[in-house]
């Protein structure tokens, strides 16, 4: 395992891709199949389910570092990261042990979800016994669940097709969909023969937009763009082949049980695989419903007849990825447009409609009509160049998301927290809450949690702030004296009986600080609740 | 009570003095140069002998300051006051006074851990003994200063193969010259920024004996920094001042660096573990060779460490520096003087 520990290292310590990419390649040259295969499953993302808690491995740790119960917290209070905590107590290790990762992976952390904590504990410390520090780390780190690495897919999959010499595109296909981590897996996914039976249902990689931040002009002539709205539900790819149906979430999520209207309609296509948007529908205004209503569907397994007849859901296509077996993604999107309008049209089915293109003579017909997107329930515009090629992943350049722009509202901050990670020893975490009520009743009420926004100067601000002004202590949690008031967006938002404000709203994050208003001037409940769509 | 804890700083009222006053005093005893324990504006200062040259340099040439060998018994006004070697920096020492039969230590900063550019720390048994805590918790535990140097010597190595510059960040007062002491000179030039530069001579004329550095601002514009490792204070990080550096690897010497949060925080590509304070068993190793009946603890985890001597038997309390306006890690930035 020492190998890998080095490797999440070496990838924690650089930002540059290039690096990344050269310390991912130098450890797939090196390393046998079996431990590349756990390699790619981490690396991926993928982890095992926390095996135990966080608070017991730094409760062993601190037994064998013999402090006190308390010390073990103040440790953790600065560090921010049980496993690392627990990592940085431990004495020295006994022996220096050389045991390869997928041997740690399956002798002794997959088991530990059969044992007792007698069991777990024994076979944690007899692990802690012979790694290091890097080591201790990153097995804690697989052992809590909490195992994340700062690569993305993309780097990965550019460092598995260096080391395999293939290109990117064959890597990504193999790597999706479900896999075991097994050395028969690394061998097919870096095997020069690109022939090999792919599974039928084995997805393609989404390809994803890019926000336009700055004017649509400079993207050139509009004739050169095709425009459609941007849905507010969930990206999927729709797979017909061999007269198999599977529907899949951009989570690459097998979703094919979850959407049976959408599944028996697409038994009407041809063999293809096509991409769109899950949306709950509204059949009699024939537009979407708010996302609020899809949130009723997902992660939903057994799905009664009220809730199929009263919110269904329909696969909106726009792209098409595969025809009569033939990989399509490098034909320009016209071509691809063309056949697709060719394949829905023949299915004729409501379940499966099609993405209208917006007809734009000029950029700025489409500035005004952007204005609608609310009422239209959208998010914006998708903007497609019409000759670009379907990629993989996030690439800038041919896909643009062109959306509106957020709500906002100024908000008291009431609450602080501190932060994980590298913000450990800051207070970063927020809660903001808007007055409520009237007269004497006046008060604050909480509604949000925001972490992300400010500058890191601000944030130190914040933390004095919040160090000098705490009214009160609730475990981490400092109630402060309500006088910041800073201006929040988020996405979208709803009613909501769980939230004690009965208001929840998506993505809050902190626009600015406005030091020109007081606390008093902070907008209210009744203007938040205003922002509610009807549903 | 020999000192007692002043809204100015600690203070001696027989003797008519304080320890690294916060404010202007008549008569400051310094413990050593850094920012957070000396600061300009008393009418007179008096430190150990070796760091007179520093701190000269931060106070100004119109300073008076008085020193005295270490080890070395002065009376001020009957008050027997002598400074002994705390490792911590050139100069840096532990200030022990004693009067009626009793002996106060006043630590400064201090570290056990060999370093060849100051006197070694040396144990003084004290009946009141108090204690920095800027590392106070378990987690902080330094490796042998050999083996980050040989972590920062790789890393040197492999930037040169990769043609990149390896700039160092690290406290100019201190850490900076041990550093320069401790890396293998024969890898390549070592660069310095201006401030690094001026206390280096400093050192150098104290008789410490540093390799061969030059002046960043010396070298010619068309210069290739590639094999080069440059020592500059943290402030000048995200500055133009590195721009003339190229295509650089950035690290930081500093304790801080053995929590991963911390490493991110800075934004550096790699973080040494090397500080010029006492990790935590160094923190209990000394306060226990000291004897001391009472232990006060300040600057840094003051409330765990005096909580956890409590528990194990020994007097000890806080002695709250007045809060500084910066969180807990920023203000017990190992004094940098840059910081102010
Ligand atoms: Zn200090
Ligand atoms: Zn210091």
């Amino acid at each position: 395992m020492r190998a890998f520990a080095d490797l999440y290292f070496a990838l924690d310590a650089t930002t540059r891709t290039n690096d990344k990419v050269a310390a991912m390649r130098a450890y797939f040259d090196a390393t046998p199949p079996a431990d590349a295969a756990w390699a790619v499953y981490f690396l991926s993302g993928r982890r095992p389910k926390r095996l135990l808690s966080a608070l017991l491995l730094r409760r062993w740790a601190a037994e064998l570092a013999a402090i006190p119960e308390w010390l073990q917290e103040e440790a953790y209070h600065a560090v921010g990261d049980s496993a690392e905590t627990a990592a940085l107590l431990l004495p020295e290790a006994a022996r220096a042990g050389e045991r390869p990762l997928h041997a740690w992976v399956e002798e002794a952390i997959l088991p530990l979800r059969e044992k007792d904590e007698a069991g777990q504990r024994a076979t944690v410390l007899d692990a802690w016994a012979e790694l290091d520090d890097p080591q201790r780390y990153v097995f804690n780190k697989l052992i809590t669940g909490g195992f994340r690495v700062g690569v993305s897919q993309r780097l990965l999959m550019r460092a598995l097709a260096e080391a395999a010499a293939l290109p990117e595109a064959a890597i990504a296909h193999r790597l999706m969909g479900a896999w075991e981590p097994t050395p028969e897996f690394y061998a097919t996914l870096v095997h020069p023969d690109e022939l090999r039976g792919e599974d039928a249902g084995r997805p393609y990689p989404f390809f994803l937009a890019y926000p336009l931040e700055t004017d649509p002009a400079t993207l050139g002539d509009v004739a050169d763009w095709q425009v459609e709205w941007k849905w507010d539900g969930i990206r999927a790819q729709l797979i017909r082949r061999d007269g198999q149906t599977f529907l899949w979430s951009r989570g690459e999520e097998l979703v094919t049980e979850r959407y049976p209207e959408v599944v028996e309609a697409a038994t009407a296509l041809p063999d293809c695989v096509l991409d769109g948007e899950l949306l709950a529908w509204d059949f009699d205004a024939n537009r979407p419903r708010p996302f609020a209503r899809l949130q009723q569907r997902i992660g939903r397994k057994n799905l009664g007849r009220k809730l199929l007849a009263e919110t269904p859901v329909v696969l909106l296509l726009y792209d098409l990825l595969e025809w009569a077996g033939e990989d399509w993604r490098e034909r320009p999107l016209t071509e691809r447009r063309a056949q697709l309008e060719a394949i829905v049209n023949a299915a004729a089915s409501p379940w499966l409609p099609l993405s209208a293109v917006i007809a734009a003579p000029a950029w700025a017909d489409l500035v005004s009509l952007r204005e609608e997107s609310r009422a239209r329930g959208v998010e914006g515009f998708m903007l497609k160049r019409r000759a670009s090629p379907y990629r993989v992943g996030r690439r800038r350049g041919d896909w643009w998301k062109w959306k509106i722009d957020p709500f906002s509202i100024d908000a008291v901050l009431i609450y602080a927290q501190r932060g994980s990670g590298r913000r450990a020893s800051l207070y970063t975490d927020y809660t903001f809450a808007l007055w409520d009520g009237e007269g004497d009743d006046r008060h604050l009420t909480p509604f949000a949690k925001a972490y992300s926004g400010l500058t890191d100067a601000e944030m130190r601000e914040v933390d004095r702030f919040v160090r000098n002004n705490t009214e009160d202590r609730f475990g981490p949690v400092r109630s402060v004296r309500p006088e910041l008031v800073m201006e929040l967006a988020f996405e979208s938002i709803q009613a909501s009986n769980r939230h004690k404000s009965g208001v929840a709203v998506r993505f809050p994050r902190i626009l600015r600080w406005r030091h020109d208003k007081r606390p008093e001037e902070a907008d209210t409940m009744a203007t938040l609740r205003a922002m509610i769509p009807d549903l | 009570m020999v000192l007692t804890h002043t809204d100015h700083g600690l203070y001696c009222a027989a003797g008519d003095f304080f320890i690294d006053p916060w404010q202007p005093v008549a008569r400051a005893v310094i413990s050593h140069a850094h920012g957070d324990h000396a600061r300009a504006g008393s009418a007179a200062y008096l430190c150990a002998t070796p760091g007179e040259s520093i701190l000269r340099l931060r106070m100004g040439p119109e300073a008076h300051i008085e020193t005295a060998a270490y080890g070395q018994t002065l009376r001020l006004n009957g008050v027997a006051v002598s400074f002994h070697p705390a490792g911590h920096i050139l100069g840096s020492a532990q200030v022990r006074v004693a009067h009626d039969g009793e002996v106060w230590v006043v630590s400064g900063d201090y570290k056990t851990e060999p370093d060849p550019t100051c006197a070694p720390f040396e144990s003084v048994a004290a009946d009141t003994f108090i204690t920095e805590a800027t590392f106070g918790l378990p987690i902080y535990r330094w490796q042998p200063s050999a083996a980050v140097f040989d972590q920062i010597n790789a890393w040197w190595r492999a930037n040169q193969t990769a043609g990149r510059t390896s700039v160092l960040f690290a406290y100019a007062l201190g850490k900076a010259q041990r550093i320069l002491a401790g890396v293998d000179a024969a890898i390549g030039p070592i660069y310095v920024h201006g401030a690094v530069h001026r206390l280096n001579a400093a050192y150098r004329a104290a008789g410490v004996p540093l390799p061969h550095w030059r002046y960043a601002g010396d070298a010619p514009p068309d210069q290739d920094w590639s094999q080069a490792l440059v020592i500059a204070p943290a402030s000048t990080q995200g500055t133009p001042w590195l721009r003339r550096f190229g295509d650089v690897s950035a690290a930081f010497a500093s304790g801080w660096m053995r929590v991963r949060g911390q490493r991110r925080r800075r934004s550096v590509d790699r973080g040494f573990v090397l500080s010029d304070h006492a990790d935590w068993p160094g923190l209990l190793a000394v306060i226990a060779a000291t004897g001391a009946g009472r232990v006060l603890v300040t600057h840094g985890y003051t409330a765990v460490l005096a909580r956890y001597l409590r528990e194990n038997g020994r007097e000890a309390y806080e002695l709250n520096a007045p809060y500084s306006g910066e969180s807990l890690d920023e203000a017990a930035n190992e004094g940098a003087p840059e910081a102010h």
